[in-house]
């Protein structure tokens, strides 16, 4: 088993969305049915974190500059850690995720383990 | 009671008081000694009381006998003459006389201080929790490697060690200061959990025998949240946990000792003073800002204290177990997510989830997979049931895969 990072990213549409409590829960469901699903694979390494829209990309000479989506179109919304007996387990794991279905996309990364 | 269940009965309610208020008295360096005086206090009660009969209150005699003896060690023994009892009486100039004070407050400081004395952080959770069943709760060797599936060979060294430790260690039967109360809670909520489980889960026959470690376990954990400086958010959730789960032991056990499945119980039979004691709990647990798997176990056993099925008790079940399951994996929690998740989204999707676990070799995978296949495919249904079959170890459990098979045949 090796672990892999999943970071999961979308367009950023630069609207702040005022959700609902009702609206808020039923985007919440299929993230953590999702999740549970791995967890109870037991293949849920980290539930990792929620990333807010804004954001600083701090450059050599004192450059910083407001989030990242100057350059990158899409904007990274959060990650999680799991764990799969290979790269392809981890990619076929992460079909599941919720962000595909509005148009995200999951980039899975190889931990390499530091000894 | 029975005579021949009585001394059981009493050795398993009153050995660790005694004992606590022992070795709260000689120091755990002397553990062997409070030990041993508790073991011949009742040996003389099996030859006395089958002989002469049983005394008019056998919990007094056990007190008297064994405080007789603790007096006689104290006169007797040159180790304690020359260290203990200068130590003990010194700060009592004015009664030289050793009092030892077996008051249900006394033993309930004792027991306190002795659960935290043994969940030091020296010795390993494992033999924390061995330690906790030997000494708090009275379990022998063999008990303790049958609640861990292990030998009581392991046990009984593993016990030896600790206490060997704990006295090196110098470990002092005391309420440690606040932050080291913290943390070691855990390791004294997870022993109090292991002892309930143990009692709820047990395959023992012996209904009696596991009422009482249920309760014993409650006791302990009610010691805890009386406590201001010990009655922890997570403390205050396990003992909800406990009150909503034995709100339902007489109605899960019929007269013949078998296990009665959740769907099947009387509802009457439920303990209503328990299930609002443990909301009272809830309640209290729900300051602060950790949320401990007690509480999402709490909140899990809460919702199954309402019997109407409902959209939005299964939807809170299978979130809870989501939340549970990504804050501690366990085969148990997988599988009671995957009936909850059939029941809030429907058996297509749970299938398909069961298949994903692969829990190949437990009977309850095979069990779970039966009923979600049943009136879906029938024969899968069957498979899988047979297959629990044969993968069932105990009676109880094969007597209820026995029924769904019948269940499944009447129905085709």
């Amino acid at each position: 088993m090796e672990d892999f990072l999943l970071v999961f990213r979308r367009d950023h549409d630069g609207e702040q969305l005022q959700l609902s409590p009702e609206q808020m829960q039923s985007m919440m469901k299929p993230w953590q049915d999702w999740m549970g699903s791995l967890a109870a694979q037991n293949k849920l390494v980290d539930s990792g974190n929620r990333l807010a829209s804004e954001g600083r990309v701090v450059k050599p000479n004192n450059v910083v500059t407001n989030g990242p989506y100057v350059e990158t179109k899409e904007a990274i919304g959060g990650y999680i850690m799991i764990r799969a007996n290979s790269i392809d387990e981890a990619a076929e794991l992460s079909k599941g995720c919720p962000i595909l279905a509005i148009g995200g996309n999951v980039e899975v990364r190889t931990v390499v383990p530091m000894d | 009671m029975q005579e021949q269940e009585l001394i059981p009965h009493l050795f398993r309610t009153e050995y660790r008081k005694i004992i606590s208020v022992l070795c709260k008295l000689f120091g755990i360096e002397h553990i062997e000694i409070a030990e041993d005086i508790v073991s011949n206090t009742f040996l003389l009660a099996a030859e006395t009381w089958g002989l002469k009969g049983l005394p008019q209150n056998p919990t007094a005699w056990l007190y008297t006998v064994s405080k007789n003896k603790a007096k006689d060690v104290l006169k007797h023994n040159a180790v304690f003459t020359q260290k203990i009892v200068p130590e003990l009486t010194r700060t009592e100039t004015t009664t030289p006389e050793v009092e030892i004070d077996l008051s249900s407050k006394n033993i309930n400081d004792s027991q306190l201080q002795m659960m935290f004395a043994i969940c030091h952080p020296c010795i390993s959770k494992e033999a924390q929790v061995g330690l906790s069943l030997n000494i708090l709760c009275g379990f022998g060797s063999d008990e303790i490697a049958d609640a861990f599936i292990s030998n009581r060979e392991t046990i009984y060294k593993r016990l030896i060690r600790a206490k060997e430790k704990l006295k090196t260690e110098k470990v002092r039967i005391e309420l440690p200061d606040s932050d080291e109360i913290n943390n070691r809670l855990e390791a004294v909520l997870t022993t109090l959990y292991l002892l309930f489980s143990e009692g709820y889960y047990s395959t023992s026959q012996n209904t009696l025998l596991r009422k009482d470690l249920c309760i014993e376990a409650m006791r302990l954990n009610l010691l805890l949240v009386e406590n201001e400086q010990t009655s922890s958010p997570a403390a205050n959730a396990l003992l909800s946990l406990m009150c909503f789960h034995s709100s339902r032991f007489d109605a899960r056990i019929n007269k013949n000792g078998d296990l009665v499945l959740y769907e099947d119980q009387d509802e009457n039979l439920w303990n209503k003073e328990l299930i609002k004691k443990g909301e009272d709990y809830l309640n209290c647990a729900s300051s602060g800002t950790k949320l401990s798997k007690y509480h999402l176990e709490a909140a899990i056993a809460f919702w199954h204290t309402q019997k109407e099925d409902s959209a939005e008790k299964w939807e809170s079940i299978l979130q809870l177990y989501n939340r549970l399951l990504q804050l501690e994996y366990s085969p148990i929690a997988a599988l009671n997510r995957t009936y909850a998740l059939s029941k809030a989204n429907g058996k297509e999707e749970a299938i398909l989830e069961a298949e994903k676990l692969q829990l190949n070799d437990n009977h309850l995978y095979h069990s779970l997979l039966g009923n979600l296949y049943k009136d879906f495919d029938n024969k899968k249904a069957m498979d899988h049931l047979k297959v629990a079959l044969t993968l069932a170890k105990t009676n109880q459990d094969k007597q209820i895969i026995n029924r769904s098979i019948e269940q499944l045949i009447n129905q085709s």
